[in-house]
């Protein structure tokens, strides 16, 4: 955006980058790479009990033009990771990556052939949240987290 | 399969559903033929969740088995728990204790209701039926607090263990179980309600995605899809493990095999969980132990002060305390729920950290190339899961780690005959079809 002057930032961007922020933050629209075990939790998040709706990112948009977060939910496996890629790379700017539990994560107790050891050895990774699954409070957390992350962040690049 | 019309040749569309696609639960791609709208030819690709499962049985002791098969139907982990460790217990010839059959069989009929919550929620969710979706969720809650409140976890829950189970059912769980099935039951008929005479759900599934007894029992499919097209088998009934046999439960059927028919049955088998449950806990033996009597309770932490003070006379009959977390494992809790057999059943906890021949005991079974070792020989031992018969076929060699642990999925053989029910219909019944089926990749690539 033009209404940078030559010394930093001006009044009007950084008022500007801060509304920015807290809009972004509160519309959140979340594509659930849902693959495993942890799809159960996530689904205990989004319905009514823990209610994911609170923090802005209650309805999922299974088109990767169309989503802002990707939540890779479960064990990725080496058939599954080009897939997973190719999501995240039709997926528009500004976008953000949440690991959901522990496969995500490290690979998990799943130290195997089969298994991608951490997905951020494919993508890059903004939270991760550990837990075999993690519990709804715990991801609950690691969406606040994120929503830090995006309030705070440059809006222009 | 081309054919002309207006002296334009037109061709049939090759379409890929999925892998990542909202309504194929994750991780499964069907490669369709259509032909305009209409489904010709279908072919399912699976192995998207292979986690080497079954490899990495083979590397691990007869013990550390069990986490991994809470991770084969996630949807139901108790069910394959108790599975596996029925699997290894028929192998070692030994039996669990009368209590510990009776809360199997509890915790077994929670975990089925929450799978068919599941199945159905999720099911009725791609069909548009958001409020079920959110009712029956409701409903899960419930259970999964009851289930957390026994084992420790939600989902993952590791309770089972060969020859018992992790721990006695807490104080007073009684009254919450009954209670979470009361709210259960009630949002049940919520979506009863919503959704059995609801025109348009009865529309997407009556008489679509129909299955024939032949083609069901030819293709080894079991459990709910089997028991829809009329067919009247549930290992419950027909081979009773645990205490099934001693319970009062009628096995649902269907007639048409459709995916309605899928529907009914998975809500009447939820009604008949509910009442083999209560059932269940009315019968179960073994009532309140008052640990406190006669002033015997000791902390573990002094029974070690006084072990190494030298005043050991008597100290095994001593009643330890354990720490909250270990809850339902000191000695008596222990005893209801675990037989007497020092080479396979991990001692208390108030033994392992209250004596030292509880402590050797507790290490020998630990260790590596000792724990478990049951004889040389295979066998079979199926039980009656959420999706069907998920059977264990174990082979030992004598070693402390399984030769082979062979899981018989019962996603693996509606896949296999997936086709059946998907050609001849509309794209938009994939949907509908494939939601009933209830397909868990977990266990389905395992």
């Amino acid at each position: 955006m033009g209404i940078q002057s030559a010394d930093g930032p001006g009044f009007f961007t950084s008022k500007l980058e801060r509304a920015i922020g807290w809009a972004r933050k509160y519309s959140i629209f979340v594509y659930p790479f849902v693959t495993a075990c942890c799809g159960m939790e996530y689904m205990s998040v989004a319905s009514g009990h823990y209610d994911i709706d609170r923090f802005g990112a209650g309805l999922p948009r299974f088109s990767p033009r169309q989503s802002d977060v990707l939540f890779v939910v479960g064990t990725v496996s080496h058939k599954i990771a080009p897939i997973l890629r190719r999501v995240y790379d039709q997926m528009c700017e500004p976008k953000w990556v949440v690991a959901f539990g522990v496969c995500t994560c490290t690979g998990g107790f799943y130290d195997n052939y089969a298994t991608v050891q951490g997905i951020d050895t494919i993508l890059p990774v903004d939270v991760y949240i550990p837990g075999c699954p993690p519990r709804p409070e715990a991801v609950l957390d690691g969406l606040m987290k994120l929503q830090n992350k995006i309030e705070n962040q440059k809006q222009f690049t | 399969m081309s054919s002309v019309a207006i002296g334009r040749e037109t061709k049939n569309m090759l379409l890929n559903v999925g892998p990542s696609h909202p309504a194929m639960h994750g991780v499964i791609r069907l490669i369709t033929e259509l032909e305009g709208e209409k489904v010709i030819k279908v072919e399912a690709e699976i192995g998207y969740l292979h986690r080497a499962f079954e490899k990495s049985a083979e590397n691990s002791s007869w013990t550390q088995v069990i986490p991994y098969t809470d991770r084969l139907n996630y949807v139901s982990p108790l069910i394959n728990n108790f599975g596996y460790c029925g699997a290894v217990e028929k192998l070692l010839g030994i039996e669990t204790t009368e209590r510990c059959k009776y809360i199997r069989v509890i915790m077994a009929e929670v975990s089925r209701l929450t799978d068919h919550l599941t199945c159905i929620a999720a099911s009725a969710m791609e069909l548009g039926a958001m409020t079920a979706f959110l009712y029956l969720m409701k409903a899960r809650e419930y259970l999964y607090e009851i289930v957390e409140e026994v084992t420790g976890a939600r989902l993952t829950i590791s309770y089972g263990r060969i020859g018992g189970v992790k721990g006695d059912l807490p104080d007073g769980v009684a009254e919450r179980l009954e209670g979470a099935l009361g709210n259960t039951e009630k949002e049940i008929l919520e979506v009863d309600k919503l959704l059995t005479r609801n025109r348009i759900f009865v529309d997407r599934t009556r008489d679509v995605g129909v299955l024939t007894e032949g083609d069901a029992i030819s293709y080894g499919i079991t459990g709910p899809m089997l028991r829809s097209t009329g067919v009247n088998y549930d290992v419950r009934k027909i081979f009773p493990y645990e205490v099934y046999d001693r319970m009062e439960f009628e096995v649902p059927r269907g007639e048409r095999g459709d995916n309605y028919d899928r529907y009914l049955v998975r809500m009447e088998e939820m009604r008949q969980s509910i009442r083999i449950i209560r059932q269940a806990m009315r019968d179960m033996p073994g009532g309140p132990i008052n640990v406190d009597s006669e002033g015997k309770v000791m902390t573990s932490f002094d029974l070690v002060d006084q072990a190494k003070l030298g005043h050991t006379a008597g100290l095994v009959d001593i009643i330890s305390t354990v720490e909250p977390t270990l809850e339902g494992m000191e000695r008596p809790y222990h005893s209801r729920v675990m037989p007497d057999n020092k080479r396979v059943v991990l001692p208390s906890k108030g033994d392992t950290y209250g004596n030292i021949e509880g402590l050797m005991n507790h290490f020998k079974l630990i260790m590596d190339y000792h724990g478990i070792r049951p004889p040389i020989g295979d066998t079979y031992h199926a039980v009656e899961g959420a999706n069907g018969e998920l059977g264990f076929y174990i082979v030992s060699d004598g070693k402390d780690r399984p030769y082979r642990v062979r899981v018989r999925p019962p996603c693996f053989f509606a896949m296999a005959g997936l086709h059946k029910m998907l050609e001849g219909y509309m794209v938009a019944d994939i949907i509908s079809t494939f939601g009933s089926i209830n397909m868990i990749a977990g266990e389905l690539d395992r």
